[in-house]
């Protein structure tokens, strides 16, 4: 029996991949187990192992093809044993219904088919497929996902200043646990591209005390969520020695990393912890959505003489948006910015939130509605001014973030807008959060406790 | 009659000079117990009598550039290491002149020029970041070091693991000094410590250890340019562990319940660091008595200044209150 081999996931946000190999040809015998292709993915290039014995009867896409979504059939094998009973793990040919549940997506699938679609119309800022560096000969700027551009802000930085170092887990050899920091290595050697031990508490004091002695490191969390074995030594450390030396003795090092909800990793691996960060004197916070504005603020924190927290957000990093050339081109920290501008009802929010908000306000448009949406870029110092004069302007404010409700970025602008906008409020100032519940594991329950374009819409709709 | 001398003995002027930084050190930390009781000196206030032959002796083997960092009981390092009692002094009173302008109290006090980095709150969060001066030298291919003290108490922090095991593998010139003064607040070194022999903890990550006698300021000397010969020829970390002994309570608010007097008053009579040397000044030098009094009086006069200074000196301008958050 003829059987179809799927593209599949290789990791929990990969939602196409390139064939960059074939290691069998038509005819070929495989047995379980035989490694056939080699499939790169967002975060790396895995090898493919056969699970069933067989002849491999067609390949269905060339070596090299780029970007193929998982569950498109990649080769036909002939079963060794026509007479088998099919077992799960077949899947006929031609059986659309049956394809899906071998290699299940790994994400909310209906949400973010919501996203996709609605994301589609807005242009090439949000939505388009990660592609290595599309240059228009005519452009000052390139293409660039969120990933290759934080790298590269950390190349030009590392190139400009020889006191510029990375240090973190998996950083140099395995080319970056998501790929952030692919290729450096080879660059910069070992003695600048710093693999640690898993060991966070430790090394994250270790770039401290080197950040003491004028040495700026850029210290990578693998994610935000094991920055918690070391958050004694960012906040009592890192942030408050300058404080506590009269202004002698300042730290300018940079810890970045994933931060948020990833996709299905549960509760330990899945939250937004900027208002931990934001609320700590001494540490600057910043956490871009945007390809440009992951560069440029990347760029400042680096230059910055003082503990800047740059957070990430993993379901962003593949996304591609325009970037430019020039090498020298820095956004301030501290500076909001509008990411388009409306007269009913202003969107506060920062990282991934952007994108919901983008996609609820193209919905809200189509009734007849206009957002202003304002990306706030850095959670410390945050940019109070743009917020307050867009809602005098708008008179209704939504914020929108993954972390928790409670003390949250949310929050404290809400208590900006009462003292700072009362006046021109003509409703509640709403927050829309992640769910005060731990991040569960199962696909429905994971979804519930995210925010969505939808929440958003439905939000919005109680105060329009 | 002339004392004979070997190559290895020191100066009469070398060992006079570490009997004044010791009493300096003694001397100023008990004019700061009596600031405490009179008020000027507020919060937590962790004295250092007894164990000034540690810093003096290993600052006898420092150079210029190498680093030093240690936990929140730090006078005695801070004046060691050259920085002005008076403005440690200051720093304890709260004062606009003080190291940190008043604003770090005496548990977290800095010298850029001294190389001095802390004065840290969090026991066993000194020992990493002595790690990262370590690693700055080596990043930068200079010779210098990084003396990181710890207590015995913050030998059982996790954090301090993860040092040894990156300082070993990356070897990095480090001299990691326990300072066991045999309890960590209340709990003595044998209730909290599974290993007491805190020389061999590092023994897992190839470490070398050794054990000194921290009361003898010439055998912390002895050690320490075992330890500093190690880590300037690129071998790596080394860990003395110095034992010795604090006189007073952890902090100023100590019940003193878990040890007897006896024990202290014993270790006072017997192994005083300042006294021992006292009297090898005495028999091998043939100082007088009248020649130490004036080494004393002149400390006394020092401290006594610096007490003044500091009762005399200024708070911070509130202003200050809003300044040094960001460079």
């Amino acid at each position: 029996m003829p059987i179809e081999i799927l593209m599949p996931a290789l990791s929990p946000t990969m939602e196409e991949g390139n064939l960059s190999k074939w290691l069998v040809k038509e005819g070929d015998a495989v047995k379980s187990g035989d490694i056939i292709a080699e499939i790169e993915t967002d975060k790396a290039v895995m090898e493919f192992e056969a699970v069933e014995d067989g002849l491999i009867k067609k390949l269905l896409v060339e070596d090299g093809t780029q970007n193929i979504k998982i569950n498109t059939p990649i080769a036909i094998v002939q079963l060794n044993d026509e007479k088998n009973h099919k077992t799960t793990l077949d899947v006929p040919l031609k059986n659309e219904d049956d394809v899906h549940f071998q290699t299940p997506l790994p994400e909310d699938k209906e949400n973010h088919a919501v996203t996709m679609s609605k994301q589609a119309k807005l242009g090439s800022s949000t939505v388009e497929k990660q592609k290595e560096m599309i240059e228009d000969p005519n452009s000052n700027t390139i293409k660039q996902s969120v990933r290759e551009a934080i790298r590269d802000a950390m190349a030009e930085e590392m190139r400009s200043d020889s006191e510029v170092f990375l240090m973190g887990e998996e950083v140099a050899d395995y080319q970056g646990a998501y790929k952030v920091s692919q290729g450096l290595v080879d660059e910069f050697g070992n003695d600048r591209i710093i693999d640690t031990p898993i060991t966070e508490h430790g090394f994250t004091g270790v770039g401290i005390g080197a950040a003491f002695t004028g040495l700026k490191p850029i210290v990578e969390f693998m994610t935000f969520n094991f920055a918690m074995q070391a958050m004694d030594q960012i906040v009592n450390s890192a942030a408050k020695t300058l404080y506590m030396s009269g202004g002698q003795m300042g730290c300018p090092i940079v810890f970045r990393g994933p931060n948020g909800a990833a996709a299905r990793v549960a509760a330990q691996h899945s939250q937004d912890l900027s208002a931990w960060f934001a609320s700590i004197p001494g540490l600057k916070v910043v956490h871009p959505y945007s390809a440009s504005d992951a560069k440029g603020l990347l760029k400042s924190a680096i230059r910055d003489p003082n503990p800047v927290v740059f957070l990430e957000n993993e379901l962003l990093y593949g996304d591609v948006s325009k970037v430019t050339k020039s090498t020298n081109t820095l956004i301030p920290i501290g500076k909001a910015k509008i990411v388009q501008s409306g007269s009913d009802l202003t969107f506060v929010s920062f990282g991934i939130g952007i994108k919901h908000c983008l996609v609820a306000a193209e919905i809200l448009q189509t009734e007849g509605f206009s957002i202003e949406i304002i990306d706030l870029r850095s959670l410390r110092p945050i940019d109070k001014e743009i917020i307050i004069n867009s809602v005098k302007k708008t008179n209704r404010c939504i914020t929108v973030e993954e972390g928790f409700p409670v003390c949250s970025i949310g929050n404290y602008i809400s208590s900006l807008l009462m003292e700072f906008a009362f006046d021109y409020l003509d409703a509640p100032v709403l927050n829309c959060s992640g769910k005060d519940v731990p991040m569960p594991y199962a696909a429905n329950l994971e979804k519930e406790a995210l925010i969505s374009p939808s929440e958003i819409v439905e939000r919005a709709k109680q105060i329009l | 009659m002339t004392v004979k001398k070997t190559k290895k003995d020191l100066s009469e002027i070398t060992l006079t000079n570490y009997y004044k930084q010791m009493l300096l050190i003694r001397r100023f930390e008990e004019k700061a117990g009596q600031l405490y009781g009179m008020g000027h000196i507020g919060g937590f206030c962790h004295l250092y009598i007894g164990q000034e032959a540690v810093v003096v002796g290993l600052e006898s083997v420092a150079k210029k550039g190498d680093q030093r960092i240690t936990s929140y009981r730090d006078h005695g390092h801070m004046i060691a290491c050259g920085m002005e009692p008076k403005n440690v002094m200051s720093e304890l009173t709260g004062k606009h002149n003080g190291y940190s302008k008043g604003k770090g109290g005496s548990m977290h006090m800095f010298s850029k020029e001294k190389n001095f980095f802390g004065g840290h709150g969090i026991v066993g969060a000194q020992v990493p970041i002595g790690g990262g001066l370590a690693f700055a030298n080596r990043y930068r291919k200079n010779k210098l070091l990084s003396f990181t003290y710890f207590g015995d108490g913050a030998a059982n922090q996790g954090q301090v693991y993860e040092t040894f095991n990156m300082a070993s593998l990356w070897k990095l010139p480090v001299i990691f000094v326990i300072e066991n003064n045999q309890y960590a607040m209340g709990t003595s070194l044998k209730r909290a410590s599974s290993t007491p022999a805190l020389y061999t903890r590092g023994a897992a990550f190839g470490i070398p250890g050794q054990a000194v006698d921290g009361m003898d300021v010439l055998k912390v000397r002895a050690a320490g340019l075992i330890a500093t010969k190690h880590c300037r020829t690129g071998k790596g970390p080394f860990i003395l562990e110095m034992n010795t002994y604090r006189y007073r309570g952890h902090s100023m608010s100590d019940p003193a319940k878990y040890r007897t007097r006896d024990e202290v008053q014993k270790m006072r009579a017997e192994r005083d660091p300042i006294d021992n040397l006292r009297s090898i000044l005495v028999k091998r030098f043939k100082k007088t008595e009248d020649d130490l009094k004036l080494i004393d009086r002149a400390v006394k006069a020092e401290i006594s200044e610096a007490a003044d200074f500091a009762i005399n000196s200024d708070e911070p301008p509130t202003s200050e209150l809003w300044t040094d958050i960001y460079n």
